[in-house]
């Protein structure tokens, strides 16, 4: 009882803060609700007793990469400006009919089936480190790999682009 | 969670945030106190006996003064600011065990709030929140000197959370488990079973980066006075001034108890075995606990009297071109070891 | 010829820098265990060396006849002229036939040179050690004969601070 008001208290400032990150024309209150949005997220995670994913969603989303978006957009100065244009007529109308398409797959997905609104949400023990790291080395190795080759290539690429003269 | 429980949580959580503000009174007292005695003065010795009033004169101080907003600070995050600064700060604490289990009222009661099994990585994550406040506080004033201020200790916090990080990898290795119990409970017994002398390279490098993170003397570029006139806080006053005031204090308890957590056995007290004493037995936790975190909150003062500052190269060569190769290879041999007794 | 002088290579140990950092760290040590130099002011005072230049005295000789003949030397000898006198004959039967009615010294004009100590024939005029007598307006500042020679009366056998017999008195 208590937790599934605590849910919908959380998920609403998730959606809320996220709505907000969209609509605002200041880019830091944009990237500052987005952190929120993301503790949000992390609230979530820990009610589903995903402990270590909460964490690294603070750790990784909030603490690294929002610091460096922040870091970006103070640094170009965006902040104060109403930098973005307004969307073309074309293009609002084409996003609004996309956005509607996308809404009704949820709601028939929702209304389509009875258990959904009250997800059986399984105590699994994917939440914890000893599992998530068996299955990234055993099961998941491959794919690991492959996201850790990835990151090696962006890394040696931002150092090009950064340092032209080495 | 039946409600006894759920007191017992309650009660905890209030006795370790008393406890928290009052060694940050304590320490604002014992800086100046220290800094004065370093530098053969007497320091403040006239609020109360020996001057140990001083910092509550200083909060009446700050509640009375002028709360200054500039004209042209971006409202909402200026205020906001001090708050993103403090509350993590004050969050830490939670996962931190400071004393072994207390028997009443017939259960056995940890003396942690919240005993969260990834503990440390819990630790990492909230600190890397702070930045939020000091580069919101320092875009938010709408003053060069304190963007450059928020900027700067951005990339800090960053640079040295990485080496850090890595430092406490090879104290997981060695224990296993990302819980701050269980490393506690790893390191029981003798001296030589403490981290310190199992991971010197570590603890080392835990050590400095500690000083980065909480942006203290030889690394507070964030608010250089000499360059940056206050740094992040420069178009503070009063009362949000005293947030970052107590924020880089509650920082630093955090940051001691996390060393002497992870490096030097927690509330262990060497040769003892607490369970077996009773009440007697969770006091001397409690008080070797106190004790080691103590001479560490000493030794940031110490260190801060004693060294100058870094230069902003300085502090990122520093950073990523010998603590964290270091650290790697540390993990490298930790692990090396690890596996090689686990195959004989 | 040149001659090449080589600069001192840091060896590894020097490189690590803990020993050096530890080094620091005692320094600060020692000094934490020392003698604290600061004086309480209010509550306990500095005393000031012999020869100090502070505020000034008339000296009297012991059958209280003031020293000063008013020859107005100390004022020509002032580089910033603050002191004052009106001379007068003098009422005392006997040896010297001038003495001041008047003998003014404005304060806050005053740079404690000493000049008019150095200057007066009769070592009348003399600097003590007293220099804390600040006040709160420019009238109260102006000292006369009579307030000098109470500063006479103040400092004659002892210092002003330490309450110890100077030497003058003993001998």
């Amino acid at each position: 009882m208590y937790l599934s008001l605590l849910f919908y208290f959380i998920a609403s400032i998730a959606v809320g803060s996220a709505i907000f990150v969209v609509l605002n024309r200041n880019a830091i209150y944009s990237a500052v609700s987005l952190v929120l949005c993301f503790f949000a997220l992390a609230v979530l995670y820990l009610l589903l007793e995903a402990y270590f994913l909460a964490v690294l969603e603070i750790f990784i989303y909030a603490g690294a990469i929002m610091v460096l978006f922040l870091f970006a957009i103070m640094l170009l100065n965006l902040g104060r400006e109403e930098a973005l244009p307004r969307f073309m007529q074309l293009q609002r109308s084409l996003s609004l009919m996309l956005v509607l398409i996308f809404f009704f797959g949820i709601f028939l997905i929702l209304f389509g089936s009875s258990e959904i609104l009250d997800p059986p949400v399984e105590k699994f023990s994917g939440g914890g480190v000893y599992s998530l790291g068996e299955a990234l080395f055993s099961k998941y190795l491959l794919p690991f790999e492959i996201a850790s080759l990835l990151l090696l290539v962006g890394l040696i690429g931002t150092v090009y682009l950064a340092k032209r003269k080495i | 969670m039946d409600l006894l429980g759920f007191i017992i949580i309650c009660v905890k959580v209030l006795v370790v945030f008393a406890a928290t503000m009052f060694t940050v009174l304590a320490l604002i007292y014992a800086e100046r106190r220290i800094s004065a005695f370093m530098q053969g003065r007497i320091g403040p010795n006239r609020v109360g006996p020996k001057g140990i009033l001083q910092p509550i004169a200083d909060g009446i101080k700050f509640l009375m003064k002028e709360d200054i907003i500039p004209a042209s600070v971006d409202k909402p995050i200026f205020i906001l600011a001090p708050a993103i600064l403090l509350v993590p700060a004050m969050m830490t604490f939670a996962v931190i065990p400071f004393g072994s289990n207390i028997t009443l009222f017939g259960r056995e009661i940890p003396l942690q709030i919240a005993d969260v099994n990834v503990g440390i990585l819990y630790i990492l994550a909230l600190t890397s929140i702070g930045v939020y406040g000091i580069v919101l506080a320092g875009w938010s004033s709408n003053n060069k000197y304190s963007l450059l201020g928020g900027l700067r200790s951005a990339a800090q916090l960053i640079s040295y959370e990485l080496a850090m990080g890595l430092a406490v990898i090879s104290i997981i290795l060695l224990a296993g488990s990302l819980k701050l119990n269980d490393i506690v409970a790893d390191q029981q017994g003798y001296f030589f079973s403490w981290n310190v002398v199992k991971q010197p390279v570590a603890f080392l490098i835990f050590l400095v980066a500690t000083y980065a993170e909480t942006n203290r003397l030889p690394f507070d570029l964030s608010e250089a006075e000499q360059e940056l006139v206050g740094g992040y806080h420069t178009e503070y006053s009063s009362m949000k001034f005293a947030m970052f005031f107590m924020a880089e204090y509650a920082n630093m308890i955090t940051a001691a108890a996390l060393t002497v957590t992870l490096f030097f056995g927690g509330w262990d007290v060497p040769l003892i075995n607490e369970a077996s004493l009773g009440m007697v037995g969770v006091l001397l936790s409690v008080i070797s606990f106190i004790l080691k975190m103590a001479f560490f909150l000493f030794l940031f003062i110490w260190v801060r009297w004693t060294f100058p500052r870094f230069r902003y190269d300085q502090l990122m060569k520093l950073g990523w071109k010998v603590m964290l190769p270091i650290a790697l290879i540390n993990i490298f041999i930790t692990a090396g070891y690890l596996s090689i007794t686990a195959l004989v | 010829m040149a001659t090449i002088i080589k600069s001192y290579e840091p060896t590894f140990w020097d490189k690590i820098y803990i020993p050096a950092l530890v080094k620091g760290l005692m320094v600060t040590l020692r000094h934490f265990f020392k003698r604290k130099i600061t004086i309480q002011y209010p509550d306990e005072k500095h005393i000031p060396p012999e020869g100090y230049r502070g505020l000034h005295r008339l000296n009297k000789y012991p059958n209280d006849r003031i020293k000063c003949v008013a020859c107005e030397m100390c004022s020509a000898a002032c580089p910033v002229d603050c002191i004052h006198i009106v001379p007068g004959p003098s009422p005392w039967e006997g040896d010297k036939e001038r003495y001041p009615v008047r003998f003014d010294i404005d304060l806050l004009r005053c740079i404690f040179c000493g000049f008019c100590e150095m200057a007066c024939p009769e070592e009348a005029i003399e600097l003590t050690e007293i220099y804390d007598f600040s006040n709160y307006t420019r009238e109260s500042l102006l000292i006369d004969k009579e307030g000098l020679l109470e500063v006479y009366e103040l400092t004659k056998d002892r210092n002003f601070y330490s309450r110890v017999k100077s030497k003058e008195s003993q001998s």
